[in-house]
């Protein structure tokens, strides 16, 4: 009897692999799909990333440096790093209140409401610009009470600033509003009927539980918020050294055919977007759920998948 | 004295909510998109409706407009229609086989959401240009590719690379191996089995991925005018042409351009809306 047993779990796998044959034949099809994706991947992916850093390194690392730090160079850093540190903080607060508001209570027009946060997405960079110049540029709605009170807002720092809050705007709060539906308001309730107060208990019970959460979003809200051109390029002005972001400064030096600084500011930025890369597969490998997010678009049906 | 503290419990506020903060959170959420969205957005709108309807008409009609409106919704629709292709197999090879790395590949994929669009634009530029690494090949073939439409199809192209891989993905993954399997030994053909049972289910999601690359590509600015040479009615997109507007304060001419725009996004989002919760619904029956 055992032989007899033994027999039959030594047959079981050359059936298995009988029965996968079928599926092993086209090996080389299989291949031949790996290729072409590696090869759209790499044209598409790899060769425009590899390009950045050869040419900012074309002349040598002595150019190099030169042109990062440049004078108006680090101006545009300055300005780029000040811009995210006040877009992302604005937009992370907004992001909060509303997961908290749409994820623990139930209200009328709250699908509408989640519509609305998304409507930045769905408005191209050029038109963000050109709402706020409407609003506030010479001859916008508020450009007269702005002259007369000395107050200048586009083709200036303010401008620049609300830019950015419109194209970051929905970042935070959707990648937040579906993982707080997915926890629920147990934990929170629990908190409350032990005697913590409201306060206490989103310190200590709610940013505990969405703390993967918040960075995904800050970090993704982060990388726009310093990566922005098309916004931000229409409310500037291209004042050098005062109102020129990084990406901004890229354009003008390349447009200047001094393409070697160009692409050295380029690389910085294209360091920035890989170290995002690499912080958001590390996010998603502590908090798979967070998988999928993408960077831009609704995606409702495929979390509702994982 | 026991009844009155088991009574609030019970019924702690008149809505029945326990958490509180819920004012305090769909105001302050209220009020910030207002500011910040609903009545900038509104701005436009309003600002059109003064050009008055034949105005309007005029603006939008001009060849120029038309002709970059034309090339925008062309080359969208391209760049969405080869990333639905290529997006699809990338997923596909991501999900179905295992190759050296693998992980690497896949965190990739979101490169074009993390790079600014201007390192983007002026990298394929540089790739494409002539004398550059891909176009000193494809000159002797007679193909440009950098200051042509063919120049935006690729940075759009480029632009919306994850949508359709990153809608897909996650389908694919949960699809049950066990239908294929049962085709399998039903005797159907790997293509067969493709075409029958696998496409089907990843149909929602793949529409949905191009509705959203082509969202995205529409309005898309800043890859695209370092490779397209922005030459009047051949290689001008729409963005480009509103900034061109504002350049020279014809800001009329701008804001009836952005409404065009406007308007056909939202009913793109609308339309992706009711895909994905059709697709939902479908998922959800099965």
């Amino acid at each position: 009897m055992p032989s007899h047993i033994i027999g039959a779990t030594f047959d079981l796998p050359a059936v298995t692999s009988q029965a996968r044959r079928p599926r092993r034949r086209p090996r080389w099809g299989r291949l031949l799909l790996i290729a072409a994706a590696l090869v759209f991947l790499g044209l598409f992916l790899v060769l425009p990333l590899l390009v950045v850093f050869v040419q900012a390194l074309g002349k040598g690392v002595v150019a190099y440096f030169g042109a990062i730090s440049d004078p108006m160079a680090w101006e545009a850093i300055k300005l780029t790093l000040f811009v995210a540190a006040t877009a992302v903080p604005l937009n992370l607060v907004f992001g909060v209140a509303a997961a908290w508001a749409i994820a623990k209570f139930e209200f009328r027009g709250k699908n509408t409401l989640i519509t609305l946060i998304d409507l930045p997405f769905a408005v191209s960079p050029v038109i963000a610009g050109l709402i706020f110049i409407l609003l506030f540029g010479a001859h916008g709605w508020f450009g007269g009470y702005l002259r007369a009170h000395h107050i200048r807002v586009v083709f200036a720092l303010p401008g620049i600033v609300l830019a950015t809050l419109f194209v970051t705007f929905p970042f935070i709060a959707r990648e937040l509003i579906p993982v707080m539906q997915a926890q629920g308001k147990a934990d929170e309730e629990s908190a409350l009927s032990l005697g913590a107060s409201g306060w206490q208990t989103f310190w200590r019970v709610t940013l505990p539980n969405i703390r993967w959460a918040l960075l995904y979003g800050v970090l993704l809200c982060n990388a726009r918020a310093m990566g922005e051109f098309g916004a931000v390029s229409v409310v500037s002005g291209h004042v050098r050294g005062l109102t020129n972001t990084m990406p901004l400064q890229v354009e003008i030096l390349y447009n200047e055919y001094n393409h070697t600084a160009a692409f050295a500011v380029a690389s910085l930025l294209a360091m920035l977007a890989m170290l995002t890369l690499a912080a958001k597969s590390f996010l998603e490998w502590r908090q798979p759920e967070l998988r999928h997010a993408v960077l831009q678009p609704r995606d409702r049906t495929s979390r509702e998948h994982t | 004295m026991m009844a009155a503290p088991v009574a609030a419990e019970f019924r702690p506020h008149p809505a029945g909510r326990i958490l509180p903060g819920f004012g305090l959170t769909l105001g302050y959420t209220m009020v910030y998109l207002s500011l910040l969205v609903l009545i900038p957005l509104s701005a436009v709108i309003i600002s059109s409706l003064g050009l008055g309807w034949s105005h309007f008409w005029e603006a939008v009609m001009a060849p120029r407009v038309v002709a970059s409106l034309r090339l925008s919704f062309g080359a969208s629709l391209i760049a969405a229609l080869l990333n639905a292709v290529f997006g699809l197999l990338v997923a596909w090879v991501l999900t179905r086989y295992t190759f050296p790395f693998r992980r690497l590949v896949d965190a990739m994929v979101d490169l074009p959401f993390a790079l600014p669009t201007a390192v983007a634009g002026i990298a394929l530029t540089a790739l494409y240009a002539p004398n550059g690494w891909l176009g000193m090949w494809l000159k002797p073939l007679g193909i440009a590719v950098a200051f042509t439409p063919l120049g935006i199809v690729v940075a759009l192209t480029f632009i919306g690379l994850p949508f359709v891989v990153r809608t897909v993905q996650p389908v694919l993954e949960d699809l049950d191996r066990e239908v294929e399997q049962a085709a399998a030994t039903l005797g159907a053909s790997p293509a067969q089995i493709f075409a029958r049972v696998v496409l089907p289910a990843l149909w929602p999601a793949m529409l949905s991925g191009f509705a959203l690359a082509f969202a995205r590509a529409l309005g898309e600015y800043g890859s695209v005018i370092f490779i397209a040479g922005n030459m009047p009615m051949k290689s001008e997109i729409a963005p480009l042409l509103i900034v061109s507007k504002l350049e020279q304060y014809d800001y009329a001419g701008a804001t009836a351009i952005a409404v065009v725009m406007l308007v056909l996004s939202f009913a793109l989002l609308l339309g992706i809306n009711a895909l994905q919760n059709w697709a939902a619904l479908r998922h959800g029956g099965r």
